[in-house]
């Protein structure tokens, strides 16, 4: 590390009663640095192996959840910077009791200020780009999806199978795994919130349009579907069933479903807009 | 008022002054206008005289806009203006009700800056525990899994009343509070450039409180869509939601002529001298945030009025059946709130360089570059807000770019972070202030909201985490320990200069590391919580949770208790304290060159500015040449306003 002047201001003439200007040379920067270094790697170790977002159980949510760690690991190296460089600063600094006297007048140090301008500059754009990937990656439509209709309405789901003549099931949804599944969302009343936390998906239904979210369950098990946008008094409890299944149990249990989608859903179906469309051309997110 | 008059007469004396008695006989007079108006509307056209579907009631709403304002004309909000306007002679102004000689004059309709300041900071406080009141209640609630003390829909209550006043009648006019009294002393101005605006900009605040906490009473209860209001949950909820629509406009109309007295004020009234350059950072702070209230508030204003008339008026702004668009109400709400969390964040920024540059006996490091950090944030603040809605179904190719200009706006945060801490470097770090306690602590605090902000700034964790118990997490962590932190700071530090008195460090000291272990102990645990799958808002939750939340909540109660040490502490110190010298920091801005409390009309003679606000450590440099020391002048640095330095 090879020091540089503090004091950036000192040729100019305002300046010209202050002292010499000290050396950036007094501060022990490499064990900073090392401190820092260890102090990151103690918290990542501690961090990542954590499973903080739960089980997963679909395409995405290894994606996310190990963007989740890239960032913790960054996040822990920025917080240990900025606690090395506080408290050494409270160790060293700390004025001796009676002492009346005043700091080094300091004013900054521009090449220091255009460090810690363009650093975290950097390091947002990687943040950045890592995510726009991630976001492409697991919003990547599959031509042999499956889409299933989602009604939501105060205080209960419901779901229709299109390639199935919209077979009905009330509060229970029933997907194939490993097989990309496309859900047209509609709200009938207030906007409610589409997220099963296995999934790591979410995605408001909004009264008057069509949304989409994409997943390709993984994991076959019973999970839940939570309502995660505020919609009245019986928010809290707007759960549904999700159950991830074979192929085989999927078709049988949408064969046995006796309930159509009931005419003021249909009408809603028909009126569909899609105000949430694709890029304005390909390739955009 | 001579004896032997009967009490009609007395009255009758009493309603010609403007005053309370005035001020109430306005209110039920334009209150009574308001309703008869719309009965005798009814009448003519026909209808039922009371329309009382849920979201009707205009013979309640229409009153309930009336009545402040035959109020604020009563309490003699615009008597000079009108006198004016009508050519009627003015009363001179002869400032015999400046400053504050006994309690009842923080009672009156008073034009002092320093008056202002103290009514803003006492009546933000009033709110600030009332909100917390029902923090504890929500956290009380949420103690357990199930329902044991509130049903689900007053829950909904709780939670929108705790942020609606936390954020618009305390965390945001606080600031305004706080810089009401020392902005001027600050740039060396004799009062703020429109005192009467001032004076009608405080008086507002208080009805907006009002209207907030009065739909308590309302049939259906208080307003329980969240402060977010999202239609169309709002346009068809009960009636105290129209009060949220209104109490929103008395707090925007108050913030906004307030900013636009700040910028004017510190534009226009700044000391000969003060350049740009030589303004203390909470002076910048208060111009960027300024900057932002004038040119955003009006969104969330007009947009109250859109879900107003949805529900009063059956307009079709966010009714989808009528062809209205659900998520534009979405966009133009974000497009003031997004910038709305830098206005509850910019003055506590300049609070925080104000107080460790004077504990820390520091020139502040790097002035520039974090006076344009802020002005950096104004500007990017304004093309992020769609961060707020990754999954609410907008234009999907918005995303990206949202999330870009959020992930950049880390970059000015980070350089205030860093300048903090470079000007500790090679200082003198005093602890033994309370509000350097806070302002170190913020440092600490803030680090963390603003990474827990920028992963929510990535589109794929926010899929996961949106409207979880993580936002939660984050805004506490970003509001709580970042503003509050803040104001608590600017609280402590200049209590001496409002008061003259001191406060007592020890309770303080108690106030800080409950404080500090309340927040981290409350806010902490809730963003696991929320990134393994609670949602936020409920009422209930699975009892997988129960053990976090339990444990949350006896940090909430911790916080909370402790809040009682600070409001004694003030109380008691504010009455009974030690005398305060004028300067007891030691500190450089002009401020604390006057007496504590400062003098009437804060100067006998405008200062002269010689110098920046933190010249710590250099021999003889001066900030500021006060009345009467004017002769050691060094030569060449007797500069003007505009010649920059």
């Amino acid at each position: 590390m090879r020091s540089v002047t503090w004091g950036r201001k000192a040729s100019r003439r305002r300046f010209n009663r202050m002292p010499a200007a000290p050396m950036y040379g007094r501060l022990p920067i490499v064990k900073m640095l090392l401190v820092t270094i260890a102090l990151t790697v103690v918290i990542s170790a501690v961090m990542v192996p954590i499973n903080w977002n739960g089980q997963g159980a679909s395409t995405a949510a290894p994606k996310i959840d190990h963007l989740l760690n890239v960032m913790i690991v960054l996040s822990a190296f920025v917080f240990s910077l900025v606690m090395v460089m506080l408290f050494y600063a409270l160790w060293k600094f700390k004025a001796k009791p009676g002492d009346e006297s005043d700091g080094e007048p300091i004013h900054g140090n521009t090449r220091l200020e255009i460090a810690w301008t363009l650093i975290p500059t950097v390091i947002v754009l990687f943040a950045g780009g890592y995510s726009w990937k991630v976001l492409d990656d697991i919003e990547e439509p599959n031509s042999k999806h499956l889409t299933v209709s989602v009604f939501s309405q105060q205080y209960a789901w419901s779901f229709a199978y299109p390639g199935k003549e919209y077979a009905w099931s009330e509060g229970e949804l029933h997907v194939p795994v490993d097989r990309q599944v496309q859900f047209k969302m509609h709200a009938m009343d207030v906007i409610h919130s589409f997220w099963v936390p296995e999934w790591r998906i979410k995605k408001d239904n909004v009264p008057g349009i069509t949304t989409t979210a994409i997943v390709t369950p993984d994991k076959e098990g019973t999970y839940q579907l939570v309502c995660t946008e505020l919609c009245g008094f019986g928010h809290a409890t707007m759960r549904a069933t999700v159950v991830v299944e074979s192929p085989a149990e999927f078709n049988e249990w949408v064969e046995g479903l006796d309930q159509k989608l009931p005419e003021p859903f249909m009408d809603v179906l028909k009126e569909e807009s899609v105000t949430d469309p694709p890029a304005l051309d390909a390739g955009g997110a | 008022m001579p004896e032997g008059h009967n009490g009609g007469e007395l009255m009758a004396a009493a309603i010609k002054r403007p005053g309370w008695w005035r001020g109430l006989f306005g209110a039920v007079a334009f209150g009574a206008f308001g309703f008869g108006l719309v009965i005798a509307l009814r009448a003519i056209s026909d209808l039922p005289l009371y329309q009382t579907e849920q979201t009707g009631y205009p013979h309640i709403i229409v009153p309930a806009v009336t009545a402040p304002l035959g109020f604020l004309w009563g309490f003699g909000c615009f008597d000079y203006w009108l006198r004016w306007a009508a050519g009627m002679p003015t009363i001179p102004d002869d400032h015999s009700q400046h400053g504050a000689k006994s309690w009842k004059d923080y009672f009156k309709f008073n034009t002092d800056h320093k008056v202002i300041g103290v009514q803003y900071v006492v009546t933000t406080f009033i709110f600030f525990f009332l909100g917390g009141l029902m923090a504890m209640l929500i956290r009380a609630e949420l103690a357990q899994p199930g329902t044991q003390i509130v049903e689900a829909s007053t829950y909904n209550s709780l939670f929108s009343t705790h942020a609606v006043l936390m954020i618009f009648v305390f965390v945001i006019p606080v600031f305004a509070g706080l810089a009401n009294y020392v902005l001027p002393l600050m740039i060396g101005a004799p009062d703020m450039a429109f005192p009467r605006l001032n004076a009608l900009s405080f008086w507002m605040l208080p009805i907006a409180g009002v209207l907030f906490i009065g739909s308590f009473l309302c049939p259906g209860g208080a307003f329980d869509a969240g402060w977010t209001g999202y239609a169309p949950l709002s346009t068809g909820a009960p009636l105290g939601q129209s009060f949220f629509n209104l109490g929103v406009q008395f707090a925007g109309a108050s913030s906004i002529a307030t900013a636009l007295n700040f910028l004017v004020t510190i534009i226009t009234m700044r000391a000969p001298g003060m350049t740009f350059w030589r303004m203390p950072l909470l002076v910048w702070a208060n111009l960027s945030t300024s900057l932002l209230v004038v040119a955003a508030t009006p969104f969330i204003a007009g947009v109250q009025f859109m879900v107003l008339f949805d529900r009063a008026l059956h307009t079709n702004f966010f009714q989808f059946a009528g062809g209205g668009d659900v998520i534009s109400y979405q966009h133009i709400f974000w497009f003031y709130s997004h910038p709305a969390v830098y206005i509850m964040m910019l003055p506590g920024f300049g609070i925080i360089s104000e107080v460790i540059s004077t504990h820390a006996r520091k020139p502040i490091f790097g002035y520039r570059l974090m006076a344009l950090a802020l002005i950096g944030i104004v500007v990017l603040s304004y093309s992020v807000w769609a961060h707020h809605m990754f999954v609410a179904g907008m234009f999907s190719w918005l995303r990206v770019p949202m999330m870009i200009t959020t992930l950049l706006i880390a970059v000015p945060t980070g350089i205030k972070i860093f300048s903090w801490l470079g000007t500790l470097y090679f200082g003198k770090i005093h602890t033994y202030s309370t509000s350097m306690l806070f302002a170190l602590a913020f440092i600490v605090t803030f680090t963390i909201g603003g990474i827990s902000g920028v992963m929510l700034g990535m589109v794929p964790i926010d899929i996961h985490v949106s409207d979880t118990y993580f936002i939660v997490a984050h805004i506490h962590f970003v509001l709580f320990g970042g503003s509050v932190f803040t104001i608590f700071a600017g609280v402590y530090h200049w209590f001496p200069k409002m008061t003259g008195r001191m406060y007592d460090e020890k309770l303080g000291r108690v106030h800080f590391w409950g404080t500090l272990v309340g927040t981290w102990g409350t806010f902490v645990p809730m963003h696991w919580v929320g990134m393994d799958g609670m949602p936020r808002r409920v009422a209930d939750y699975s009892a997988q949770f129960g053990d976090w939340n339990l444990l949350i909540s006896a940090f909430a109660f911790l916080l909370g208790a402790v809040q009682l040490v600070f409001l004694y502490n003030m109380v008691v110190s504010w009455r009974f304290g030690p005398k305060a010298d004028a300067n007891p920091w030691r500190a450089n801005s002009i401020e604390w060159q006057v007496s504590s409390p400062p003098p009437i009309f804060n100067f006998d003679e405008i200062p002269r500015v010689v110098g920046g606000p933190y010249e710590f450590g250099i021999p003889g440099a001066k900030h500021a040449i006060m009345a009467g020391e004017g002769a050691e002048v060094p030569a060449g640095e007797k500069s003007v306003v505009g010649t920059g330095s």
